[in-house]
């Protein structure tokens, strides 16, 4: 239960995009078709998957005050935390690259429908915050992290397919001339934001 | 030296990664509710562009062209690293504010794009002063969204009654994070509106 609970909070109520506004520029560039958004938004759910969890683990046994305990006594009051952007950033990019290579070699078909979206994830807001998120709010085990990073990148991919299909219907309407392109989008996402505040009392 | 000042207004004006580009937005919306925390994210941003800029301008010559944006990452990685530990020491109340959003500044398309697309072509001085102007001219609107989400969400400016001493009463929807692109939305449609030569087809 506790697991459902986290899981559709992550995807309405703590949404990436309209809560925390990460992965903006991509959200921005790439949702001009619903095509293109789509391989996006499927390839951020894979690598969060992914990410999140090692992350965790990383955190867990290496950064954390003391985390480096199981390499013997000496090693109790190592603190390594300030070191944790940068490794994050590391094994995600690292991460990214081996994913790129191993879906590009066993499945080619999702390889060349993600396209050049998988090696830009690498520097996408969305996948750091969620690591970050996930370091700030001390998870219990590598399952929560997981079902939190499953959420959070489903919440990522429809909010990147509805605006998309908006902005293709948008196509068709006389929008004035100085907000054409990015104003009317940022005030899209807006009204979208209000609209996915209403789920902010669910609790399960 | 005209040549210098256009490197510094462009980003400013004409070229506004914000407005114009549409880069770094992922970081920086979340902290404008209050004009401390945005003037705080924005100094943070001016000095990682800043100085990232001119380390990796130094190192134009020997950073292989394979692995650059590895050592890139490493370099704005090593900054915001620094940064963050200044503030934790000096500031921590308003660290633990802006939480995550300052480690985010690592994957701020403004500094990987400006380290790209100037830094790794141009002497180190242009290279730092394009860095430190692009940092402004996001700073700046992030400072123009905290004013008004903080003056007519809350009534004060830096903490200090101003609109609710006359009696106002405090619009609970500019706190909340989808006024903030609204806000953008309508500061695109007035910076393009004054400059018609930005706007897109």
């Amino acid at each position: 239960m506790e697991y459902l609970s986290l899981f559709v909070k992550s995807i309405f109520v703590d949404n990436m995009i309209f809560a925390y506004f990460l992965g903006m520029c991509s959200y921005l560039a790439v949702s001009k078709n619903v095509k293109t958004a789509n391989g996006l938004g499927i390839a951020v759910i894979f690598v969060l998957l992914i990410t999140l969890p090692v992350n965790y683990l990383l955190n867990k046994f290496v950064l954390l005050p003391g985390a480096l305990s199981w390499l013997g006594e000496s090693f109790a009051s190592v603190d390594l935390s300030f070191l944790s952007f940068i490794l994050f950033i590391a094994v995600i990019a690292a991460i990214t690259q081996v994913v790129e290579m191993i879906v590009e070699k066993f499945l080619p078909s999702l390889y060349s429908s993600l396209g050049i979206y998988l090696p830009l994830i690498a520097v996408n807001c969305a996948i750091l915050g969620g690591s970050l998120f996930m370091q700030q709010r001390e998870f219990a085990n590598v399952g929560e992290s997981a079902v939190y990073a499953l959420g959070s990148g489903i919440g990522w991919y429809l909010a990147i397919v509805a605006l998309a299909a908006i902005r293709e219907k948008m196509s068709y309407s006389n929008v004035p001339a100085a907000l054409k392109g990015t104003g009317i989008t940022f005030m899209t996402v807006g009204l979208m934001g209000i609209a996915f505040m209403a789920f902010m009392g669910i609790s399960l | 030296m005209a040549n210098l000042k256009e490197t510094i207004l462009n980003p400013i004006l004409k070229g506004n990664p914000i407005t114009v580009l549409i880069l770094g937005i992922c970081s920086s919306l979340a902290v404008t509710v209050e004009l401390k925390g945005a003037c705080v994210m924005a100094l943070s941003v001016i000095i990682v562009t800043g100085v990232s800029s001119l380390i990796c301008s130094l190192l134009r010559k020997t950073i292989p062209n394979r692995v650059r944006i590895i050592i890139q990452l490493v370099v704005v990685a090593m900054m915001v690293i620094l940064v963050d530990q200044v503030l934790k020491a000096f500031a921590y109340a308003i660290d633990k504010q802006l939480s995550v959003y300052i480690g985010l500044i690592i994957t701020n398309c403004i500094v990987m794009g400006r380290i790209e697309a100037f830094a790794l072509g141009n002497k180190v001085w242009p290279s730092f002063l394009d860095g430190v102007a692009n940092g402004v001219g996001y700073g700046l609107i992030l400072i123009i969204v905290a004013f008004f989400r903080e003056l007519l969400g809350s009534g004060t400016l830096f903490g200090i009654p101003v609109l609710s001493a006359i009696g106002y009463t405090n619009n609970g929807l500019m706190i909340l994070p989808p006024m903030a692109l609204i806000l953008i939305g309508c500061i695109i449609w007035v910076h393009r509106s004054i400059d018609k030569s930005i706007q897109e087809k």
